[in-house]
């Protein structure tokens, strides 16, 4: 029976990753009826505007990153967003901010909404990639907190709207791991003791920040030296590193195939529910404040439509949604009050005011330089092995094929001509 | 002459999309973003070296591999009765209909250290082995997912090796040994080599398998591509020139590999 039992949760776990991440599109089932809860929006005639017109919008989200109505009780966003407009919502799904970036630079994609973090943001305004938002659109951004607005990656808050925010800390296993959560620090990815036991973002943004905040540099740095300093950190983490994930983390950390990982608040109390030996702790040394927020592309084709479904996100009802399905820490002041008081007060969503302007930092984004010199250390690390094997290898061997294909060629053609005779 | 006109939509096929794109990349390879010519990128490719010689090593042993797995099989099965290869076929092929990465993601959770072999193994009281992340890993997967275009060609050599060529070399006193490898080899030549083309080049340019059963960190050129393109690190420009690298190297292998193709038709 245990053994049936083992390979029903094995099952589980395998649906389970259908429904989390990866580049995945979500149905909209639009016969579904689950407006479990009466919608109101502030405006209905502002959201009727484009009825029947047979437009349809591409949303661009991270994994994980919406209510949809999947679980019962909880909304499905995208859906009432097509009762209530009549906009098509087409909702696709991407892993990292690079993804998202190579998407657009390679052209071919018109995405109308997407929801990139605070550095990349300030990437894609310095590249046109983005465009300013018309906010007398999008009356419902006064709802976004005073210290979300105006961010350093977007001073004059022209092409974002924040969506979320949080801290990046350690997702453990309490059974396993005896240090009190207080002494808990970045060092723990480093500890031998668990060698192969522990995860690692699988970027490089991230990861150097963890090994730039142990060695107390800035997790924005660009002095070269500092980087290499921290590639050098990482290079001696990858010998008891178990891998390098981003979204798989929800099923190893959920399965306890591992015992220690990193990962963004929000994401880490989803896991939290799923596997109840897990904790999650905000390293007291300090660690990177992250701002999603929504912006369109230039390249969006549905502007007026797209301005619609950020208000339409900014609705204190569907803000609130989503907050109580992601888990992540809200920017939306009405969606805050609505919150029960023990999510509102507690120091993993939303730590302190102290802790945040002390132990906390936003990327911003790097110098050309200093982002192809990280790209560069990150790939260098990744496929660093023990022995170096010599650059000139593969020229080497290459040319010795061609020499081959050279001999083998004349080879035929002599045997050719004597098959003439 | 009226097949050129048939043969015309073909024709502006193989132009869009397949000569287009190379010329795309060999451009993009030896370019630089104001398009100015360059060999930088295709002399970057060089510090990549250790990923390509990790890749092509694994993805020949991922081949041999599937080479003596299948070749029995594919034996067996041609010489089964028609009726029941049909069957046989269909379980060969049954997997191929499951998507690529969930076939691939059920292996993560069989192979995981809480998975269900070291669970097996725990309750047997042995200690866990670890699987999951080596190369070990990503080979097993790359077998697995390439194994029936090993079967599939060879099978379809073998299955017109008529009997009584069996039956004339019994006659003639070969033994069983010599008879497999003077007869059966031999004739299904073909198969091998268009088996393990087959495998080979899809294996050598994969890179999911490597990112979820390798754990991100036994990097091939398939991640080194894909990093270059969607991934963290964007430059089209490596990206391209790594592509070109490896459609050389495949390319020369190709060639080098057709060379025990008896019929001698194929020049590359």
């Amino acid at each position: 029976m245990k053994k049936l039992s083992f390979i029903v949760s094995a099952l589980m776990v395998l649906s389970m990753f259908s429904c989390s991440s990866r580049p995945s599109e979500t149905d909209i089932d639009e016969d579904e009826e689950i407006s479990v809860q009466t919608l109101t929006v502030s405006d209905p005639d502002y959201y009727t505007r484009f009825k029947d017109k047979g437009i349809s919008i591409n949303v661009y989200n991270w994994g994980e990153y919406i209510s949809t109505g999947a679980d019962e009780g909880t909304l499905d966003v995208n859906g009432e967003f097509e009762k209530l407009t009549g906009i098509k919502v087409n909702y696709t799904n991407y892993a990292t901010n690079e993804e998202l970036y190579a998407k657009l630079k390679g052209g071919g994609a018109a995405y109308d909404v997407i929801i990139p973090s605070d550095y990349m943001i300030s990437k894609m305004i310095k590249e046109n990639l983005i465009q300013p938002l018309n906010m007398d659109n999008i009356p419902n951004f006064k709802y976004i907190m005073e210290n979300f607005r105006n961010q350093a990656y977007d001073p004059a808050n022209d092409y974002s709207v924040p969506y979320t925010w949080g801290t990046v800390g350690i997702i453990y296993d309490k059974t396993m791991i005896d240090i009190p959560p207080e002494e808990i620090d970045w060092d723990l990815l480093w500890n031998e003791d668990y060698a192969d036991q522990i995860l690692m973002f699988d970027n490089p943004r991230d990861a150097f920040a963890i090994a730039e905040i142990m060695s107390g540099y800035s997790i924005n740095t660009e002095d070269p030296e500092e980087l290499e300093n921290a590639a050098r950190k990482l290079t001696k983490q990858k010998k008891i590193l178990q891998g390098y994930v981003m979204d798989e983390v929800f099923d190893k950390m959920g399965a306890g195939d591992a015992l220690i990982a990193p990962y963004y608040a929000g994401d880490a109390l989803t896991i939290l529910e799923e596997n109840e030996d897990l904790d999650f702790v905000v390293p007291d040394s300090g660690t990177n404040l992250f701002i999603d927020a929504m912006c369109i592309p230039t390249s969006a084709r549905q502007k007026e439509a797209a301005e619609m479904y950020i208000n339409f996100m900014c609705e204190p009802d569907i803000a609130f949604a989503n907050i109580d399905y992601i888990c992540y820490s809200t920017p939306h002041q009405a969606a805050f009050d609505m919150l029960d008081e023990d999510v509102r007060e507690s120091h993993i969503s939303y730590p302190d005011s102290q802790f945040i302007a002390d132990k906390t930092a936003v990327f911003v984004n790097l110098s050309d330089e200093a982002s192809l010199k990280m790209q560069n250390l990150w790939t260098e690390m990744k496929s660093a092995e023990d022995e170096t094997t010599n650059r000139w290898l593969v020229p080497i061997f290459l040319i010795f094929c061609i020499l081959l294909m050279i001999f083998v060629l004349i080879r035929r053609h002599i045997k050719a001509k004597k098959d003439i005779f | 002459m009226k097949l050129k006109y048939f043969s015309a939509p073909y024709l502006v096929w193989m132009v869009v999309f397949i000569v287009v794109p190379l010329i795309m990349i060999v451009y993009f390879a030896f370019t630089t973003d104001n398009g100015s010519f360059t060999m930088k990128y295709i002399s970057d490719v060089g510090q990549y070296a250790n990923i390509f010689v990790r890749s092509i090593w694994l993805s020949l042993i991922a081949t041999a591999i599937c080479l003596v797995i299948a070749y029995p099989v594919a034996f067996i099965l041609s010489r089964m009765d028609k009726h029941k290869q049909g069957t046989m076929l269909m379980i060969v092929m049954l997997p191929m209909w499951m998507n690529f990465l969930l076939r691939t993601y059920a292996w993560m959770t069989i192979l995981g250290n809480n998975g269900i072999i070291n669970h097996i193994l725990n309750i047997m009281g042995f200690e866990s082995v670890r699987l999951i992340n080596t190369s070990g890993a990503v080979v097993l997967g790359m077998v697995y997912n390439y194994l029936p275009f090993m079967i599939l060609p060879l099978y379809s050599v073998m299955e017109k090796i008529d009997k009584s060529l069996f039956e004339a070399a019994d006659d003639l006193g070969c033994s069983p040994v010599s008879t497999l490898f003077r007869v059966v080899i031999p004739l299904s030549m073909p198969g091998i080599t268009s088996g393990i083309t087959m495998v080979f080049v899809p294996a050598i340019s994969t890179f999911i398998i490597s990112r979820m059963l390798g754990g991100g960190s036994n990097l091939l050129i398939g991640d080194l591509i894909e990093m270059q393109f969607l991934g963290n690190a964007y430059n089209p420009h490596l990206g391209a020139a790594i592509s070109l690298v490896l459609m050389v190297i495949i390319l020369v292998i190709m060639t080098v590999m057709n060379q025990f193709d008896p019929d001698e038709q194929v020049l590359m």
